[in-house]
């Protein structure tokens, strides 16, 4: 095992990683910029290396800030979270090219799935299911509604190399379909610096459910079953669960089975999710596209299965075998996670600003995973995730009423969050039903 | 007269207006960029944008004047 790693992120994931590292004996070393010298997670590394400016294209985007942080430091991996570098080939290249390793897939791999216009047809080859869409990217407005009008409406409109529901929308018609293209485009050059676009046909009643999958050396992929992330807002998730209230075990198979496929297809190694769309009427899935890294929501397998996948993603990196016995894996119970972002609880727009109080829940089955404690400063320049309430329980009632009191008693003051929300889901029919989908939240605030 | 202040604290990612210009009720001012969310500020009443007190990359806390139509 290497005996340091450099981890190229902030705030819960950066501590997170932070935390398995040391745990391992292995040197954490964190950056920051200049608006995140007074979070835990710097504060826990062993050291701790300034990046720049709080904008991240000066700081956790900048990668020749993060390289000369690990050539400062010594630091012998780098491990880039979610988000950020997490997905830049060319900065896994880069950072191989230093001697250092990389904690995370090949850049090949990581190239081949980053754009989704590849993947879908790379998927299809490999005989993953996909939606009806574009093999090709969309060039223009009039060459989208030529397309839309063969996949059939309503259609999905995305940004090839996107992420994060960033620029996504759908369109049930072509003057929608037009304008979601100009918004798509725009958004997609702004935030992933390619225009390019693709569409799929979109399936108003489906489930967003993603399978664990972990590439290990010898080529072999293990699955870790699946997760729930229908609840989402802006497309983009705000709790998610695990086992799927929504998925037969003959439709999981069917869904680890693919996911293997996909790993395959790409030669994958480390930890990845293959995220997949559930359509609730034909109890059928498609392929929607491959995250090469460790995902927000990765705690719930954690908790059901017992295995500390920031652990899998070190050995593996490090050329060692897993810390188990596939045959061993055993799914205990239940677990949900809830985003707590600094939003308001009815429009979810972002509330910025000063945490004065912060108390966090205790007890059987909870898990915070927070990047922020008392007296920290939440700024606008990153995302507005505070933190991940995980619950664990043996069964998914037991695992809900842990969770609403959990919720009731997470205490954060200074800025809005969305923690009134989650107490509004808790008690809705809907979720407490198991039987909900992505359009959950919609119906939430109609 | 109409002030636009913002309601949240926010960087300026673009400004999309002109001093002096004759704007729409509705029309896009300023694009606001807060927790990668991209906020437009919109003109509250029809008339000529007197004040546009920011520029792109400045940082507006919450309650800062960002434009007046009058």
């Amino acid at each position: 095992m290497f005996e340091s790693v450099l981890v190229a992120n902030r705030g819960e994931i950066a501590r997170r990683v932070i935390a398995t590292a040391r745990r391992m004996g292995i040197e954490a070393v964190a950056v920051y910029s200049e608006a995140d010298a007074g979070l835990p997670y710097v504060r826990e590394a062993d050291r701790a290396v300034l990046l720049g400016p709080p904008p991240p294209a000066r700081s956790y985007l900048d990668t020749g800030a993060v390289l000369a942080a690990a050539r400062q430091s010594g630091a012998r991996a780098i491990h880039p979270g979610y988000g950020f570098l997490s997905e830049n080939a060319e900065f896994a290249r880069l950072v191989a090219a230093e001697g250092l390793i990389w904690v995370g897939p090949s850049p090949s791999a990581i190239e081949q799935m980053g754009d989704k216009i590849n993947a879908r047809n790379l998927m299809e080859r490999a005989g993953v299911p996909v939606a009806a869409g574009t093999a090709d990217p969309v060039t223009d407005a009039d060459d989208a509604a030529a397309w839309a009008r063969r996949i059939g409406y309503p259609v999905m409109v995305k940004a090839a190399a996107g992420g994060g529901g960033i620029g996504m929308s759908a369109a049930a018609g072509e003057p929608e379909l037009r304008a979601a293209f100009e918004v798509a485009r725009s958004r997609a050059e702004r935030f992933f610096g390619s225009p390019t676009i693709l569409l799929e046909r979109y399936l108003p009643r489906a489930r967003h459910v993603e399978i664990q999958i972990l590439g290990q050396r010898d080529g072999q992929i293990l699955t870790l079953g699946e997760r729930d992330c229908s609840v989402q807002r802006r497309h983009q998730k705000v709790a998610e669960e695990t086992p799927s209230p929504g998925v037969s075990p003959a439709l999981r198979e069917r869904m680890l089975q693919a996911a293997v496929r996909a790993g395959e297809a790409v030669g994958y190694r480390g930890a990845g999710t293959v995220e997949c769309l559930v359509d609730t009427e034909t109890d059928d899935f498609v392929f929607l596209e491959m995250n090469t890294r460790l995902q927000v929501e990765h705690p719930v397998t954690e908790m059901v299965t017992g295995i500390d996948l920031v652990e899998q993603q070190f050995l593996i990196a490090a050329g060692e075998a897993v810390s188990f016995e596939r045959e061993n894996v055993r799914y205990a119970g239940h677990a949900c996670e809830f985003r707590v972002y600094a939003e308001d609880p009815r429009r979810f727009m972002p509330s910025p600003g000063t945490i004065t109080e912060w108390a966090e829940p205790a007890g059987e089955g909870i898990r915070v995973d927070a990047g922020y404690e008392a007296g920290n400063q939440v700024t606008p320049f990153y995302d507005p995730l505070l933190a991940k309430l995980c619950v664990h329980g043996a069964t998914r009632p037991e695992v809900l009423s842990r969770a609403r009191d959990a919720v009731a008693s997470f205490r954060i003051v200074g800025l809005k969050t969305n923690l009134p929300f989650h107490a509004e889901l808790l008690d809705s029919a809907e979720f407490a039903s198991g039987s909900y989908d992505t359009s959950v939240v919609a119906r939430l605030r109609p | 007269m109409a002030e636009i202040r913002a309601e949240m604290v926010a960087n300026v990612w673009k400004v999309v207006a002109a001093e002096g210009e004759q704007v729409e009720d509705g029309a896009t001012l300023v694009i606001l960029e807060s927790m990668k969310m991209e906020i437009p500020v919109l003109a509250e009443n029809p008339g000529t944008l007197t004040t546009l007190a920011v520029a792109e990359g400045d940082v507006v806390q919450e309650g800062d004047l960002i434009a007046i139509v009058e």
